[in-house]
């Protein structure tokens, strides 16, 4: 992870008057003024916009007036977010769902990395890699309706088991399924980033510790995961700060109003009461409140993986 | 490098690789199997497949009868070639821009990393849609995702990347921005664009969520939203209606259909996967590079 910033070269130095280098930066550079009119335009109306439009959710919107028109009423909606139900119900299943996400998402390319790296035959491990990464590219829809297909009562997975188990309408099993499908899907994929950082390991250290007769094992805990740790410790920095943002997309494939008890989260929540219930205002304020928390982990996650390795989002 | 014995622990990774690579194989096999197979037959089976249990082309059949999976690939068509080509566009516009020394390099960058940290959610954004006429247009599946902030720092880091020499002789000659960033940047840089192209198409391909919140005629929903329709609620009444007379045989071609959907849905990817696998590991590797 190199850092190539060191050649900022300043195009003009300070001690030139403000509206002299304004001239000369017009001179020279409007064509890219030119070329950044869209990109300023696309970044004002399909971001900063909205973001002024967050303030629905201090007022009762109403698609008649407007959002600049409908009247103000502070807190309101926040108060009756806080206040009801849903909200421990809510928390409580996008955190969870999220944590055990985590926890037995974030090891498993790692784990699949290694075993990987341990192969000697190159062809089988190529293959190994193009068969594990295929599943990423499986779309969601397609993903979820194999899983529904394979888990009907009468389903593959039931016949296999001589059960009848009705997955998709049992609480207790949407985590379950949940995490794991998203394991099939993305472990090859995710396992990409560690194997590159294997390879950048210097092959020297292995063979010095081949010669101090160090066995597999003894490699792996020395030189293998020390080597990679500081890639783990980044991504695994930045996976926790994406903790709250859990996408609908995936949730509403799969769940069904008796399994609300343990599906339904933020984003799913949000979708429904606002754009099915087109209660605007609502969802607006449920929604900014994950907004917040997400920027302040973002924010957080983004300092601490820049002082660990110098580079982070951004 | 010298030859190593094979030890217990090869063995058992072999074999937990190989499992592996089952798992992620195999449904597709099944449902590949599935799709051919006689739909009275494969009600009857238990178990795993191995091969099609008899040959039909049924559910097919009715597959290819069924308009809105066709207007769901004109859709999700339109969408790759001309959203790709703006996203492209604009990434790289936007790439060009905020590479270069000008006085309003600090601000704009950080005008696009705060969108990184900070999104207004769906409904403020959905409202803006709507405000814009864009709600139930094909242009509402383009427009609110034309830049993917990731893919612009991927575009950026190629960019700098290119010798700097290069665009002081382009300057010295008198070539503008727009002959320096399409003539000379742009060819340096094709593979990483044509990684973004990758990644751009397969979100355009994959996308359903953008379109349910802003398309409403049936007409108009991506190939994704089609099968969403078809897969996970249960629109194959419909198709099945002519083929067959009595409920039970509906419910079993039902089955069949429902394989025969997923193939046809799947086979552009399998089929152009094994060629683009390696641009797509080398993006991977141009964006982990980055942090």
């Amino acid at each position: 992870m190199r850092n190539p910033k060191n050649n900022k070269s300043r195009y003009q130095p300070p001690s030139v008057p403000f509206r002299v280098r304004v001239q000369k930066d017009w001179k020279h550079n409007k064509q890219v003024y030119l070329m950044l009119i869209p990109v300023v335009a696309y970044f004002i109306i399909f971001h900063y916009i909205p973001m002024a439009g967050v303030q629905i959710a201090f007022k009762n919107f109403s698609i008649s007036k407007g959002i600049w028109g409908s009247p103000w009423v502070g807190l309101k909606h926040f108060r009756s977010y806080f206040n009801s139900y849903y909200f421990g119900r809510l928390i409580k299943n996008t955190t969870l769902l999220s944590a055990l996400n985590i926890l037995f998402g974030f090891p498993a390319p790692i784990i699949l990395a290694l075993m990987i790296n341990e192969v000697r035959n190159n062809k089988f491990k190529r293959t190994v890699q193009t068969v594990t990464y295929l599943p990423h590219f499986i779309s969601i829809v397609i993903v979820c309706a194999l899983m529904r297909t394979f888990l009907s009562p009468r389903g593959l997975i039931n016949q296999l088991m001589g059960t009848g188990i009705d997955f998709f309408n049992k609480e207790e099993w949407f985590r379950p399924l949940y995490i794991l499908s998203g394991i099939w899907q993305e472990i090859g994929w995710g396992s990409i980033v560690y194997l590159s950082a294997i390879t950048s390991i210097d092959e020297s250290l292995y063979e010095a510790a081949e010669v101090d007769g160090a066995g597999r094992f003894t490699k792996l805990r020395y030189i293998t995961l020390p080597g990679i740790a500081t890639t783990i410790s980044v991504m695994f920095i930045l996976r926790v700060g994406r903790m709250m943002t859990v996408g609908a997309d995936k949730v509403l494939l799969m769940y069904n109003e008796s399994i609300y008890s343990t599906a339904d989260i933020i984003s799913t929540f949000v979708y429904r009461k606002g754009l099915l219930e087109m209660n605007y205002s609502y969802s607006a304020a449920v929604d900014l409140v994950n907004s917040v928390v997400n920027c302040v982990l973002l924010l957080g996650a983004n300092k601490l993986s820049k002082k660990i390795s110098g580079s982070g989002l951004w | 490098m010298k030859k190593k014995k094979i030890t217990t622990f090869d063995v058992v990774n072999t074999i937990i690789l190989i499992l592996l690579m089952i798992v992620c194989l195999y449904p597709f096999i099944y449902v590949i199997f599935a799709s051919f197979s006689d739909p009275w037959a494969l009600s009857l089976h238990k178990g795993l497949l191995l091969k099609p249990l008899g040959f039909t082309l049924a559910g097919y059949r009715a597959v290819f009868e069924n308009r809105s999976i066709w207007t769901g690939y004109g859709t999700t068509l339109f969408n790759l070639v001309i959203g790709t080509s703006i996203n492209i566009l604009l990434t790289l516009l936007a790439a060009y821009g905020i590479s270069r020394n000008t006085l309003l390099k600090k601000p704009l960058t950080i005008m696009i990393v705060v969108t990184m940290f900070f999104t207004s959610g769906i409904i403020p954004r959905f409202l803006v849609v709507k405000s814009l006429g864009l709600y139930n247009t094909r242009m509402a599946m383009i427009l609110p995702t034309a830049i993917n902030v990731f893919n612009l720092i991927i575009m950026r880091t190629a960019m700098e990347s290119v010798p700097k020499e290069l665009e002081e002789a382009a300057v010295m000659d008198g070539a503008s921005h727009f002959t320096i960033l399409f003539k000379i940047f742009t060819p340096l840089i094709k593979s990483t664009i044509a990684v973004l192209v990758l990644y751009y198409g397969v979100a355009h391909w994959n996308q359903w969520y953008q379109a349910l919140l802003y398309i409403q005629s049936r007409d108009k929903y991506p190939l994704q939203l089609v099968l969403r329709e078809i897969l996970i609620g249960s629109a194959t009444e419909g198709m099945t209606s002519g083929a067959v007379d009595s409920l039970g045989e509906s419910f079993m071609l039902g089955e069949t259909i429902k394989y025969a959907t997923i193939i046809v849905a799947t086979v552009p990817i399998l089929a152009i996967y094994p060629m683009l696998q390696k641009h797509f590991v080398k993006g991977v590797m141009v964006g982990a590079v980055k942090g």
